[in-house]
């Protein structure tokens, strides 16, 4: 089992891979207009941020930076609920999901 | 080398599924491709020896966020038709903000200088009873106050998504 983290794996591909998962996500909160799917992209860059915490952790033989992704997950599930709740409330009052509606603050 | 070819299958999993997230026509489609996404995270935790999130991250994201995801889109009723696009300029200006983003990234990780790598002694960080102990000793008020802002969450969605009454 101790073989399985036998550092021959460099850290940097897992920053790479986290870096390049983040900018997918920042891509997707750009040019999606559906809200869900931001909500979807948010979760990826979380996920993202989650995977380079534990690198570092196992790099590092430090527990605590997988406590933290611990926490982040708990933030993120509660995040996706009221934000859910959010978006079945908007759907609600002006039946579409679409992000360019809610431009009332606007003026 | 086994871990190499494993590590990069999974990697290349894992950018795949997130480009079809963003770039497929349905949000049911996304769901899927997200799940997936988790998924090989999740066996990238594997890799790196993190046993106890591995198991986390599947229950609580491929189990609890991906089944809220998929009701919401079926309840809201989404598809390929209702789906709203931006304009080409705007997709194109995102596109290019996203890779903008991505390679000054890349600049400042390329220009850190890290030193000589030791490998630590142990390589049992993230089994259960290692995060279990550091959880409830060092980390305890923060695991009890995550009860606290679970039941705010919870309220608030519920709150949120009651049927408005017409005052």
């Amino acid at each position: 089992m101790s073989e399985l983290v036998n550092t021959s794996t460099p850290q940097n591909w897992y920053l790479l891979l986290s870096t390049l998962l983040f900018s997918i996500g920042v891509m997707g909160v750009l040019i999606r207009r559906n809200a869900i799917i931001i909500l979807m992209c948010i979760e990826l860059m979380l996920n993202s941020v989650n995977l380079l915490l534990v690198s570092f952790s196992a790099y590092a033989g430090n527990t605590d930076g997988q406590v933290f992704v611990f926490f982040i997950m708990v933030v993120a599930a509660a995040e996706v609920a009221v934000g859910l709740a959010l978006l079945v409330s908007i759907y609600r009052n002006l039946g579409s999901t679409d992000i360019d509606v809610l431009s009332k603050l606007k003026g | 080398m086994t871990s190499d070819i494993v590590f990069f299958l999974l990697a290349a999993i894992s950018v795949f599924t997130a480009l079809m997230v963003v770039f497929s026509k349905s949000p049911i489609y996304s769901v899927m491709w997200l799940i997936a996404c988790f998924f090989s995270i999740a066996g990238h935790y594997v890799m790196l020896n993190a046993q106890f999130l591995a198991i986390v991250h599947i229950i609580v994201y491929a189990g609890a966020i991906m089944v809220l995801m998929l009701f919401t889109v079926m309840l809201l009723n989404l598809n390929k038709e209702s789906e709203p696009h931006k304009s080409i300029l705007s997709k194109s200006i995102g596109i290019i903000t996203g890779g903008m983003l991505f390679l000054v990234l890349l600049a400042a990780m390329r220009s850190t200088q890290l030193g000589p790598y030791s490998a630590p002694e142990t390589t049992d960080v993230g089994f259960v009873q290692k995060v279990g102990m550091k959880l409830f000793t060092d980390y305890l008020l923060p695991f009890e106050m995550t009860s606290v802002l679970f039941i705010a969450a919870m309220i608030g969605s519920v709150v949120l998504a009651k049927k408005e009454r017409n005052i």
